[in-house]
């Protein structure tokens, strides 16, 4: 095998993620934050670390920039953090829970140049809403959703889909185009993180997913392009992986609550890497030089079936984190694909989602408490079956 | 192909999108909610005079001026336009 050869010029990290916060008043059961998150609580990055990662990171190329967390607006230097990346010319997206979001402060947003906010929404029942975010949020959604159009913003409406709300996404739809936004993401949970913990809970049977599929395009028909719907398909039903964030530091650059730099959301659960810090290394570092980010770029690092697979630069082997979680080795092929060896535990996962027993369990909320046990080794019998959960 | 795009026709951004010119790239990019294009030469120019006031006939014209001499100038302007309407970057400004 030969050494990284850099033929190629190296990517520009276009988009840059900014969790400034793994602090969050919601409770979800799908979040995809990492399950260890209170580690990572009390030692956040200060206001002049945040605004120097923005200009570093505009001036290596980034030009579209997600703020989000945990829930973003439980930083009290929000509206600094937004002025700065709207002078830098950053096209700047706020990803939020609704819960914070005050006329004042949406005003502030607008003068200091945030283009876009993306709200996130779980059902049309207030009931499914509380329970799946174990909060009592949903009035306040509605509300915050109407300021957001009163504010001129365009509305991003994201609704994480499971198995408890995937038959409304009729009804979803139908609320979504009343109040008037502009995209809708229909995200199927991907599992990662408290998602994981929560697959047999939350995934959906294959039948309940066509028909999704089969209601969301016959509302696009009718809607046309006044308001663009993406259904982002559950990698657990396709037969080939997801070309994860793109390719391993190819476009996404990632910068977490404490300065960690990762390539991806949920790159923290690999074993053995060690990933750069803004408090310690500059960005261009990470991007360019550091050995966890050079580690997976390009297809060097490829085991079987991926490396003489005829499709591997289609989806570059799919999902380092998901092949380690799943089969065991950050290396191997993503189990998604089905010419992975390890295909079965996906197969698996499709046959229990069919057993009401299994997905009537307990749901493992996100919240500092269970984040704790996790820590703690107390919840072993359910991180044990996933490999690197803490 | 373009006969969808008339000369009289205005255009202008799509709503929420922005154009913006990269020094460090040398080119224009369009960013959206969820998206950005890096725009080549030629469309950064045709996209850029996109300004909800002028017709195609006026975008037309000012790029000749602009750049004499280069041949089918206004087919690659509708066939340019044309796409970008397909893509929802640009709306029509006018009605006809
Ligand atoms: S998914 Fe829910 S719990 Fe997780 S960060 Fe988002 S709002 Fe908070
Ligand atoms: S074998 Fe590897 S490269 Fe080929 S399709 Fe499957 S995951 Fe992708």
């Amino acid at each position: 095998m030969n050494k990284k050869t850099h033929s190629k010029p190296l990517p520009k990290p276009f988009w840059l993620l900014a969790e400034i916060t793994y602090r969050c008043p919601l409770h979800c059961a799908f979040c995809y934050n990492p399950t260890d998150f209170v580690n990572y609580t009390h030692n956040e990055l200060s206001t002049e670390a945040w605004i120097k990662v923005l200009r570093d990171a505009r001036q290596m190329g980034a030009l579209q920039l997600g703020i989000s967390g945990g829930e973003p607006l439980l930083r009290d230097d929000i509206e600094e953090i937004v002025a700065e990346a709207g002078s830098l010319g950053y096209y700047s997206n706020l990803i939020t829970s609704g819960v914070g979001l005050t006329e004042k402060r949406i005003a502030e947003f607008k003068r200091g140049g945030l283009d876009h906010i993306q709200l996130s929404m779980h059902d049309i029942s207030k009931e499914i809403n509380n329970f799946i975010t174990d909060t009592n949020t949903f009035e306040l959604k509605k509300k915050v959703a109407t300021m957001i159009k009163d504010y001129d913003f365009p509305m991003v409406l994201n609704v994480v889909i499971h198995r408890y709300n995937i038959e409304h996404i009729g009804e979803i739809l139908e609320m979504a185009e009343q109040i008037g936004a502009n995209y809708v993401e229909l995200a199927n949970t991907q599992y990662y993180g408290w998602s994981l913990l929560n697959r047999a809970q939350l995934m959906p049977t294959r039948e309940q997913l066509i028909k999704a599929e089969a209601v969301t395009n016959k509302f696009r028909e009718r809607i046309g392009s006044k308001m663009k719907i993406y259904f982002v398909v559950p990698d657990y039903y396709a037969d080939r992986p997801k070309k994860c964030m793109n390719g391993w530091g190819e476009v996404f650059m990632i910068v977490t609550a404490d300065g960690t730099v990762l390539p991806c959301h949920s790159a923290r659960v690999l074993p053995n890497m060690t990933f750069p810090n803004v408090q310690e290394h500059g960005l261009e570092w990470a991007w360019n030089e550091s050995p966890a980010f050079n580690k997976y770029r390009g297809d060097d690092w490829m085991k079987e079936p991926c490396r003489s697979c005829p499709d591997k630069e289609k989806d570059l082997g799919g999902c380092r984190c998901q092949a380690l979680m799943l089969a065991g080795d950050a290396e191997l092929a993503d189990p998604v694909c089905e010419l992975s060896p390890a295909h079965g535990v996906i197969l698996q996962a499709i046959e229990d989602a069919k057993n009401p027993q299994l997905a009537a369990q307990p749901i493992l909320f996100r919240n500092d408490k269970n984040s704790r046990k996790i820590i703690d080794g107390e919840l072993k019998h359910l991180t044990d079956e996933f490999h690197a959960l803490p | 192909m373009s006969d969808k795009i008339k000369s009289d026709a205005v255009f202008g951004l799509a709503r929420h999108f922005r154009l913006q010119w990269e020094d460090a790239q040398q080119n224009y990019v369009l960013l959206f909610p969820e998206g950005m294009v890096k725009l080549n030469g030629g469309a950064g120019e045709v996209i850029k005079r996109l300004d909800g006031k002028k017709t195609v006939a006026d975008v037309v014209a000012e790029l000749q001026a602009a750049f004499p001499g280069v041949p089918e100038l206004e087919a690659d302007v509708l066939s340019m336009l044309d796409l970008a309407l397909g893509k929802d970057w640009i709306e029509q400004k006018n009605s006809l």
